[in-house]
């Protein structure tokens, strides 16, 4: 398959505009506010069966056309370069060495929307995405493709980098428009939906940095050839960011749909030393964690559900033999009760509470009906939260509970680890 | 979210508050006023503006980004302390942004953290002495393939191993 998302990053690099536009960057932006509609763009989209890439793999298409509906203006672009999903950097390679396909996608919605501001929320934690941003920014003002007065056609969209400040929560979209009018980043009740009612009340379509790189592709090869990509549901390129005991991790442009062995096998060139594999987690650390048996199932938005888990942000963590399980989710735990924003009980209490109980299991302090407790919590919190923060640490943990169910009682029985033991 | 931002307090540390810098806030809010709708949109870059001039989000500097935002003091630290990037007490010279988090876990992460306590003296949320590192744990730093990493001060470090720990840590005086 030709790499789409990846393909211009490399030695020869397109960090500057001037060898990305060498490499036939900027023709899908031309050819969108030169020739097409903003109607005949969405139609593109929609035709083209893109689904968002943040995660919740939601129609791109449908998304824009419920915004383009409504007629409040302005109407914002935000781009969700927020990436702080544990075992995630697929965005990376984009904000760092590719940020004009990213700022050429955002053009191209933006004309498409009809929004004239947009903000890329970048995570804090990419201090040197946000120099590079800056810069490539600053270069397509100067050559007239972002501005008052774009390509001459009286088409004016300004971006600005808005640098978040290292809060998970502000991933997910009503918690980042919060963020982004300066508040704390905490969910806001749905409906309304962002499309209708995001920043300040306006009309504001978040999409994430993946989903807006595939857009100039579309634009310029056009929808069929997009959807011939992939699988029939989930049709395009995927980004795969792999960690953990892989021989070659990385971030890997693959059709969805592959596999995880065509991933782990074919392309990260196997597990470490050979060992055996244990267990892997897809889309990041709040997507259910897969045995071995779960290794042929295609990687998509609608096949890994059927096997338990999500196809997340596509982030794939391997474990070998030598990875403990319990001290995986202890840590997994630290990091949910860190990050929940607090708004609702269920997720700041019980986060805190499942840390608490795992912590105790993971020392040799527990006592023997701790993993009943810890069950029993798990699931009175999963399916009660606000948002799906609590709700993915509950499930997380009842599917790890379930799988590597033996380590957990060994731990309680013999106030120790299985892996360290053998 | 504020365990992350406990330090000694330490008065060498302390930036000096003088009307140079707090000049240099005013123009840089400002400035950061006319990219959002409303002057609240401007308050997050306005803290990391305040936090690169005085070392920290001081309360002068909360006083000055309340007087021109319109945002009152008391909602600017709620703001400040829900994110883990604030500092909001004054922070060493350099500061090592550690992640443990699972993948650079699996990869030795924590053997990193015993060791800067053994050689260095120095512990999660703390200072050395001599006021040069602070450390900070971090929840993922999106570096998972090439773990374990950090980021000191604004760079990016990966694949880090004690050696290399000591080696970078010699060139941040
Ligand atoms: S589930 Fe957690 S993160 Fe989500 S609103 Fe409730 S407290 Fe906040």
């Amino acid at each position: 398959m030709e790499n789409i998302i990846l393909k211009k990053t490399g030695s020869s690099g397109t960090i500057a505009i001037e060898s990305y536009i060498a490499q036939g960057g900027y023709k899908g932006m031309e050819r969108a506010v030169g020739d097409m509609t903003p109607r005949d763009i969405i139609d593109e989209i929609k035709s083209s069966g893109l689904r968002g890439r943040g995660g919740a793999g939601f129609p791109t298409g449908m998304k824009w056309q419920f915004a383009s509906l409504d007629p409040k203006f302005p109407r914002y672009l935000v781009c969700n370069a927020d990436e702080g999903e544990p075992g995630t950097f697929k965005d990376r390679p984009i904000l760092e060495h590719n940020p004009h396909l990213l700022i050429e996608g955002m053009i191209i919605s933006a004309y498409a929307l009809q929004s004239s501001i947009g903000y890329i929320y970048l995570r804090g934690e990419y201090p040197h995405a946000k120099r590079v941003l800056e810069t490539a920014i600053e270069e397509a003002l100067a050559r007239g493709y972002l501005g008052n007065d774009i390509l001459s056609k009286h088409f004016r969209f300004n971006l600005t980098v808005h640098f978040g400040a290292g809060a998970y929560i502000c991933g997910e979209e009503t918690a980042l428009i919060e963020s982004l009018e300066g508040r704390r980043g905490q969910p806001r009740l749905k409906p309304p939906f962002p499309v209708n009612s995001g920043l300040w009340g306006k009309p504001t379509i978040v999409n994430n940095v993946e989903t807006l790189a595939n857009i100039p592709w579309i634009v310029s090869n056009g929808a069929k050839a997009y959807a011939s990509i992939g699988v029939k549901e989930c049709p395009g390129p995927k980004l795969f960011s792999v960690s953990g005991k892989v021989n070659k991790p990385g971030v890997y442009e693959l059709p969805m749909g592959i596999t995880l062995r065509e991933i782990i096998y074919d392309h990260c060139g196997g597990i470490k030393g050979g060992r055996p594999l244990k267990g892997v987690i897809p889309g990041g650390i709040s997507t259910p964690i897969l045995s071995p048996e779960s290794l042929d199932c295609p990687m998509d938005f609608v096949h890994l559900p059927k096997h338990g888990s999500m196809l997340g942000s596509g982030a794939v963590m391997v474990f070998d033999d030598t990875v403990c399980i319990v001290k995986v989710y202890e840590r997994a735990m630290r990091f949910f009760e860190h990050e929940s924003c607090g708004k609702c009980t269920p997720c700041r209490e019980g986060t805190a509470w499942m840390r608490a109980i795992l912590s105790r299991i993971e020392q040799g302090k527990c006592s023997e009906n701790d993993l009943e407790t810890l069950q029993d919590v798990a699931e009175n919190i999963a399916g009660k939260t606000f948002c799906p923060l609590g709700d993915g640490a509950a499930n997380v943990l009842l599917a790890a509970m379930k799988i590597y169910r033996d380590e957990f009682e060994y731990h309680i029985k013999n106030k120790r680890c299985k892996v360290n033991a053998a | 979210m504020t365990r992350h931002h406990a330090l000694k307090d330490n008065e060498d540390t302390t930036p000096q508050v003088t009307e140079e810098k707090l000049r240099l806030l005013r123009n840089k809010i400002h400035y950061l006023m006319g990219l959002y709708p409303s002057y609240q949109g401007a308050l997050l870059p306005s803290l990391y503006a305040a936090q690169e001039i005085f070392g920290y989000i001081s309360p002068e500097a909360i006083g000055e980004v309340s007087n021109i935002t319109g945002v009152s003091a008391a909602q600017i630290k709620g703001v400040a302390c829900f994110y883990a990037m604030y500092k909001t007490k004054p922070m060493g010279r350099h500061i090592i942004q550690l992640c443990t988090n699972v993948a650079c876990m699996i990869e030795g992460a924590e053997d990193l953290v015993a060791y800067l306590g053994e050689k260095y003296g120095l512990t999660p949320g703390g200072t050395t002495q001599d006021g040069r590192f602070s450390l900070v744990i971090m929840e993922c730093i999106g570096a998972c393939g090439t773990a374990p990493s950090m980021i000191l001060d604004s760079d990016s470090y990966d694949n880090l191993t004690k050696d290399r720990l000591d080696t970078l840590l010699e060139s941040y005086k």
